[in-house]
């Protein structure tokens, strides 16, 4: 935390953080509707939802559920149409102001420009901090996320994978105590998604971040999460949460590559299957239809 | 799957790049590549010249009364082994004159001079307006429909207008001098251009990227240096050579109205009144306009070179 610059705004409200709140992210009965040509569309209805500090929460489900927009909202990229949602105890435009989470979309997003090491100082710069300290910080998250060696490339040199793992230390810079993940590895490829996975549950364990994470694919959820939220489309609401119950469950930095192939994983992707396909069935009888675009490798 | 996670920084597949002789060699090639067609531009327009100048008919090629071939005569085209020679002459019969050539460079150089001041002016105000209409979409709507209304206006028309406002300009010891008329007028072309590319290339950076800033809770300043400005280079390197060209035509047909001394525009006029009994000699600035206009949109590309980095795209090897 001493690479932030304390402002007093974030001092106070660290204060009353600690004594009103402790969960990260609380949702409370929030819509969102966008005006459109054809009408107003309902994105999302009476969301409900609590991500505690350090928690890896998943929001899963089919096209169109409202998965990404909820994402925004919490990161105050949009507003709710109503509902109450807070970050840290505080509305989500001061946690943005507040610096209070970090951010990583499904493109890396990285400043063409700019080279590895000064796309991930983008946000420290930004702020403020003094170049010394930026260079040391740097270096870790590259040493963190396995690109040492490629500092001084420009991200036109990289893959898609290490552009993504770039854009992921870019966003735990400022070790936020919240990291919003849209996608975030929707473009890779099956080896390198896997390899980025084991990468991220060790990266979220060591820094103590809660995650709020948005995919399409079901095992990811599995194997990343402590609790998968399942949403379901027209209008987007939650049709239910499951809880992960893997044998690994109490220590997630102990997860991996065994538990893709434990019984338990395979017995709790079943049952985030069936609660998509019941959550669809609950809202349009059509389970078939509805499963359309969830990603179940 | 071990064998991929034994290797700790995953897939190494990075690009071949940069190796220096590797990347060397191509870019020699491209370069003299360029240097052949150049060369092989040139020599097939005097092909066309000489070839025409031989077989056409001497009075031109007349449909009914209309001329649409020129005449061959050694009066209206000049052989181009004329040309040089007559560039290597003395541009008239007094004693210690210069040859033509340096009289044409020196010309050259006081209106490449002139130019340059306007292109300044241009930049500095063509990128003020397109700050002031990416801020301001309500800017942008009221101001674009004037600046472009504002090309369409003859420059010979407003040229002595012009001049004759700047006589009046006397501010404390500054005076207005009559090159200033040209630089002010060179710069009414040269702003045009690059006000339409920095406002488009200050408008094109993706939505992933100005959300990112606001994550950041990034101001408008911030926003503009580190996201704005180096997005817009690519847009704005072909706008400022733009620029370059028309400060140099602005400038050199300013010259020629406001009756400006010692710029090639002049000397156009002046060599081209006296091209019944030397006909070689009205070519010489032709010539100098030409190289003019190459060196200033060399310049630009030099200005290139140095922003490379602003030139890459995000896609990934």
């Amino acid at each position: 935390m001493s690479d932030q610059i304390p402002t007093t705004t974030s001092a106070i409200n660290l204060g009353a953080t600690m004594t009103a709140d402790a969960a990260a992210v609380r949702v409370r009965g929030v819509n969102k509707q966008f005006q459109t040509a054809t009408g107003i569309v309902h994105a999302l209805e009476n969301i409900d939802l609590t991500v505690q500090s350090g928690e890896f929460v998943s929001l899963i489900g089919p096209s169109g559920c409202g998965k990404s927009t909820l994402m925004r909202l919490i990161a105050d990229l949009d507003d709710p149409t109503s509902g109450e949602l807070t970050v840290f105890g505080k509305t989500a435009t001061q946690a943005r102001l507040d610096q209070d989470y970090g951010i990583a979309f499904q493109q890396a997003g990285l400043l063409p420009w700019r080279s590895v090491a000064a796309n991930v100082a983008l946000p420290l710069e930004l702020h403020g901090v003094a170049s010394a300290t930026r260079r040391t910080r740097v270096a870790e998250l590259l040493d963190m996320v396995g690109l040492t060696e490629f500092a001084d490339r420009f991200p036109d040199q990289l893959s898609g994978g290490m552009q993504q793992r770039v854009a992921i230390a870019r966003s735990l810079a400022e070790q936020p105590r919240l990291l919003l993940m849209d996608e975030p590895f929707g473009a890779l490829d099956e080896m390198t998604r896997e390899k980025m996975q084991t990468d991220l549950v060790r990266i979220a364990a060591d820094t103590g971040a809660a995650v709020v994470f948005v995919t399409h694919s079901i095992p990811e959820a599995v194997f990343l999460s402590d609790r998968v939220v399942v949403m379901s489309p027209r209008p987007g609401r939650i049709s239910q949460i499951v809880e992960m119950r893997l044998d690994a469950a109490d220590g997630r930095e102990e997860r991996d590559d065994d538990l893709r192939e434990a019984s338990s994983f395979f017995e709790m992707v079943t049952e985030v299957r069936e609660a998509l396909h019941g959550g669809a069935d609950h809202s349009t009888g059509d389970g078939a239809a509805t499963a359309r675009g969830v990603d179940t490798r | 799957m071990t064998a991929t996670h034994n290797d700790k920084h995953g897939e190494v597949a990075v690009r071949p790049a940069s190796s220096p002789g590797a990347l060397a060699n191509p870019a020699r090639a491209r370069l003299l590549g360029g240097f052949g067609w150049g060369i092989a531009g040139v020599l097939f327009i005097a092909l066309i010249w000489e070839g025409y100048k031989f077989f056409g008919p001497d009075n031109g090629v007349l449909i009914g009364e209309l001329r649409v071939l020129p005449r061959t005569t050694d009066l209206a085209m000049p052989h181009l082994w004329d040309m040089m020679v007559r560039l290597a002459e003395p541009v008239t019969r007094a004693d210690g004159a210069l040859p033509l050539w340096a009289v044409v460079a020196l010309a050259a150089l006081t209106t490449l001079g002139i130019a340059a001041a306007g292109w300044a002016v241009g930049v500095i105000v063509g990128i003020a307006f397109a700050l002031l209409m990416q801020r301001w979409r309500l800017a942008e709507f009221g101001l674009l429909p004037w600046i472009v209304i504002s090309q369409t206006v003859p420059l010979i028309a407003f040229a002595p207008v012009v001049k004759s406002w700047g006589s009046r300009v006397e501010i404390g010891s500054f005076e207005w001098q009559d090159w200033m008329s040209v630089a002010l007028i060179a710069s009414y072309l040269a702003f045009f251009p690059i006000t339409v590319g920095a406002l488009k290339g200050l408008q094109s950076p993706d939505r992933i990227h100005v959300e990112l800033f606001e994550t950041y809770a990034s101001g408008y300043w911030p926003t503009l240096l580190r996201l704005r400005l180096p997005a817009s280079v690519p847009y704005l390197l072909p706008a400022l050579r733009l620029g370059a060209a028309n400060a140099v035509i602005g400038a050199v047909v300013a010259e020629v109205s406001t009756g400006l001394q010692g710029g090639i525009g002049r000397l156009l006029i002046q060599f081209a009144g006296q091209a019944s009994g030397d006909p070689s000699k009205a070519w010489g600035p032709i010539f100098g306009a030409i190289v003019l206009g190459l060196v200033a949109a060399g310049s630009v590309a030099l200005l290139g070179v140095i922003l490379k980095d602003y030139r890459r795209t995000e896609e990934a090897a």
